[in-house]
């Protein structure tokens, strides 16, 4: 697969309401180059909702059903519910939500239509904060970034919400950044065939809330992988696996360091050398952990046993 | 043939679903609704009821996933009480606002703090301003007809709007009644297949209740006003069409009981009703003018209906199973602002009454009777809101 | 894009919106630099139009790109990422 086998249609149209240079959008593209148009979303509160402009016109070409912040994974149980009842199951329900719609209000809601196998794919599309009320902070935001209800910098860790619902057993979990759009659109492929809920959570930088100019969403995406603090995986049928280029990264060395991704942003203007000392100690704890986690899986045994 | 079962009020509620082909239901457990959804996934499992059950993990969600399922073309059914239909509030405007005809059956419980599982509609009656059409009924038979009904007037093109079914906890929900089942392929005559304003369609793609504007936002508030005055109209010619298919009729929105001739009337809601119409049928034989009048829906407010009892009632007694803090009951405060602009309005005189569950029996209502008949003859009501058997 | 006022009896009983161009209306205006792309240089990658967040960028029948300046907001992600640098961002004049 290459960038130019991708489809020329587009279901996110030309005009709509995002930021100059927003990441979430260049990745809702790359969604329906992926899954084409014979997907229902469903949106909760988010920017998102901003970016379909307002009533009587929207930017998107797929049925879309807004619907409560928290409440994106029940919305999406009783659409896959009513289109098996009307037998219409080759429809991919897509459920495209933001990260505090995801980790924080929207967790419940979430977790139990894992629990239940609803037949979906959940995308969390993560700018690490709440970006539609203005930038306050989400169980997403990572450790020392500005928000405006963290003025002095998040004192606590970002979630680890792709682990949480690899925990419920579901059988694939993937990790992604629209940087690496043709990683991206294979999860995306994949997922479409798996039957059962299907997580795919997504970094996408935002210039607006992350402070850097507008040119560098794709570069700071990018420089996340690179330096080791957005890790590219899946977890497929249980069994964890590094995607390109992270899975070169398993070796320290070939990791950049940081500071390259963090001085770019006015979020991290705050931060200490002892805070980015911490902070890279946690990358590497992270990848100590990936790296086990890789080794156990090609010895055959699964993060979690599916059901 | 019609079958004759004798069976609880939930359990009545779950063989109506059935019989109106519920596609997707959503539920949640809460005491005392719970044996409703018990009894649809006995249906379900038992393959009687061709469903699609989704064991939510919230009553939010079991709200939320019926408008996915009624906005992507389903019949959606659920079912609650108390606490869960609070919780649900938020989901329970964007149903309405979103024009689904969903039904809910609403097992009416006592709000906490403190805990209470008992009766009472401060649930429901909690939920006024929600753009839902809101029943109460007043036996078994009643809720199972009820929920027929309410699938044809939230499925009416003039109408689309989502319904509550609302019956007493314990009063009804788990008390044993004899109940008419008619047959299936009348009820199908009845109540057609499946049918929304609008649908999620791959084919036709829109994005629905996206951002509105202020150009924009009153006119889909007025058309949800609109649809409920609609909706009074349409409700009696349902529940008339119903009685003569099937031999019950209530009445439409308000079940009069004696009251052509009555100088008192007895406005209640749910079971009060049955127990106001023996209460009259006592206070008649000791010579006193009585009726009643049973208000069956309360959103839309019958405030046609309540005027027309007002012609030739000296007064309307209300007695609401419910308080508004800082106010009065609702029954009451509607009631008044119906006859408000009446050249000669009747005197209307409120009462609370068994708030958690507490018996109100047709004694009770007698007694209430009794002290608004002294007040009629008074010419005044001598306190605007009585609360009935309180410990002094 | 200007919603010709239509009356109450011509809308959908619940919102219901039609996909457009333009739901935001005339982007574009938003742009203070405007990405300029020398064709010589380009090689037909198609990297700046699949970063694109703006779908302002049309993949023509040659790959090549050409920008759709009533919707192109001046991000400037298409000349960061052209690994040949032939798309310039120029200051918008006026
Ligand atoms: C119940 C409820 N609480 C709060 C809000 C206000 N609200 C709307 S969107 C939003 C933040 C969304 O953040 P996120 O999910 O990260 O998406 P983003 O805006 O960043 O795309 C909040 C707090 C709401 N709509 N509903
Ligand atoms: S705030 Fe960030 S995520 Fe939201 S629209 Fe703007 S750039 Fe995109
Ligand atoms: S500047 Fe931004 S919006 Fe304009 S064409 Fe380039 S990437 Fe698209
Ligand atoms: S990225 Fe550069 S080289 Fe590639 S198609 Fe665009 S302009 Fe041409
Ligand atoms: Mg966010």
């Amino acid at each position: 697969m290459t960038i130019k086998e991708l489809s020329k249609e587009e279901y996110l149209l030309k005009g709509h309401a995002a930021c100059a240079g927003c990441g979430p959008s260049i990745a809702l593209r790359l969604l329906f180059k992926a899954l084409g148009n014979n997907v229902i979303l469903v949106v909760p509160a988010c920017c998102t909702t901003v970016i379909q402009g307002t009533y009587p016109y929207t930017s998107f070409a797929v049925p879309l059903q807004n619907i409560l912040f928290e409440s994106t994974a029940a919305a999406a149980s009783g659409i896959v519910a009513a289109l098996r009842q009307r037998k219409l199951e080759g429809t991919t329900v897509v459920g495209w939500a933001g990260d505090g719609g995801t980790v924080d209000i929207g967790i419940q809601a979430l977790s139990g239509a894992a629990e239940r196998k609803t037949d979906f794919i959940y995308i969390c599309y993560d700018n690490e904060a709440y970006g539609n009320t203005g930038m306050q902070r989400s169980g997403a935001t990572p450790y020392g970034a500005w928000t405006t209800t963290t003025p002095s910098g998040k004192r606590e860790r970002k979630k680890d919400m792709p682990l949480i619902m690899a925990a419920h057993r579901i059988l694939y979990v993937a990790t992604a950044c629209p940087s690496f759009p043709i990683d991206f659109v294979n999860k995306l492929r994949k997922a479409k065939d798996i039957e059962g809920t299907k997580y795919i959570h997504i970094l996408t930088p935002c210039p607006t809330g992350w402070r850097y100019d507008t040119s560098k969403t794709v570069e700071l995406g990018r420089l996340a992988v690179q330096t080791g603090l957005w890790a590219l995986y899946e977890i497929e049928y249980g069994k964890f696996k590094l995607n390109p280029p992270s899975d070169r990264l398993v070796d320290e060395a070939k990791r950049k360091p940081i500071k390259e991704y963090l001085t770019l942003q006015g979020r991290f203007r705050n931060l200490t050398e002892e805070d980015i000392g911490q902070i890279q100690k946690w990358v590497d704890e992270d990848w100590e952990r990936y790296r086990k986690l890789t080794s156990n899986s090609t010895s055959d045994s699964t993060l979690y046993g599916k059901t | 043939m019609a079958q004759m079962i004798i069976d609880t009020a939930n359990h009545i509620t779950g063989y109506a679903a059935r019989a109106a082909r519920v596609k997707v239901v959503a539920a949640y457990p809460i005491t005392p609704q719970t044996t409703i959804v018990e009894k649809i996934a006995e249906f379900a499992e038992s393959g009687k009821m061709d469903v699609e059950y989704i064991r939510v993990e919230s009553e939010h969600s079991a709200m939320v996933a019926c408008i996915g399922a009624a906005a992507a073309g389903a019949r959606a059914f659920t079912a609650t009480s108390a606490h869960g239909l609070a919780l649900m509030h938020e989901a329970l405007h964007w149903a309405s606002g979103s024009r689904l005809p969903i039904v809910m059956a609403v097992v009416n419980r006592a709000m906490g703090a403190p805990w209470s599982i008992w009766s009472d509609f401060s649930d429901s009656l909690s939920q006024r301003d929600t753009g839902w059409m809101q029943f109460y009924c007043a036996d078994n038979q009643e809720v199972f007809d009820t929920v027929i009904q309410a699938y044809r007037l939230c499925e009416d093109g003039q109408v689309f709007l989502p319904a509550m079914v609302c019956l007493e906890g314990f009063i009804l929900s788990h008390t044993y009644m004899p109940v008419k089942i008619p047959d299936q392929d009348k009820i199908d005559g009845f109540l057609p297949s499946y049918k929304s304003g609008w649908i999620l369609d791959v084919n036709r793609p829109v994005s629905h209740a996206n951002l509105v504007s202020p150009e924009w936002y009153m006119e889909f508030r007025y058309m949800i006003q609109s649809a409920m005055e609609n909706a009074k109209r349409i409700i009696p010619e349902i529940d008339r069409e119903y009685g003569k298919i099937f031999g019950f009729e209530y009445g439409g929105l308000i079940e009069k009981y004696k009251c052509e001739d009555a100088d008192l009337i007895l406005l209640t809601m749910g079971t009060m009703g049955s127990d106001a119409k023996i209460a009259v049928d006592q206070l008649r034989k000791e010579g006193l003018k009585v009726g009643s009048a049973r208000v069956r829906v309360f959103r839309p407010f019958p405030v046609e209906q309540i005027r027309k009892l007002s012609e030739q009632a000296q007064m309307l007694a209300t007695i609401d199973r419910h308080i508004s803090f800082g106010m009065e009951g609702f029954l009451a405060t509607e009631t008044k602002a119906s006859i408000f602009s009446l050249k000669d309005p009747p005197l209307v005189a409120g009462f609370i009454a068994g708030l958690g569950g507490r018996d109100v029996t047709s004694k009770t209502i007698e007694e209430i009777a009794k002290k608004s008949i002294k007040w009629m003859r008074l010419g005044r009501v001598e306190k605007e809101t009585e609360w009935i058997d309180l410990r002094e | 894009m200007s919603s010709s006022l239509k009356s109450r009896k011509e809308m959908p009983l619940t919102p219901l919106s039609s996909p457009s161009v333009g739901s935001m209306g005339k982007t574009g205006s938003w742009r203070t630099f405007r990405p300029e792309v020398d064709n010589s240089k380009c090689t037909r990658c198609t990297i700046c139009w699949i970063y694109c967040p703006d779908a302002a960028i049309t993949r023509q029948d040659d790959d090549s790109p050409k920008i759709d300046y009533d919707y192109c907001k001046g991000c400037g992600i298409c000349a960061n990422e052209c690994p040949v640098k032939a798309i310039t961002m120029e200051r918008e004049e006026g």
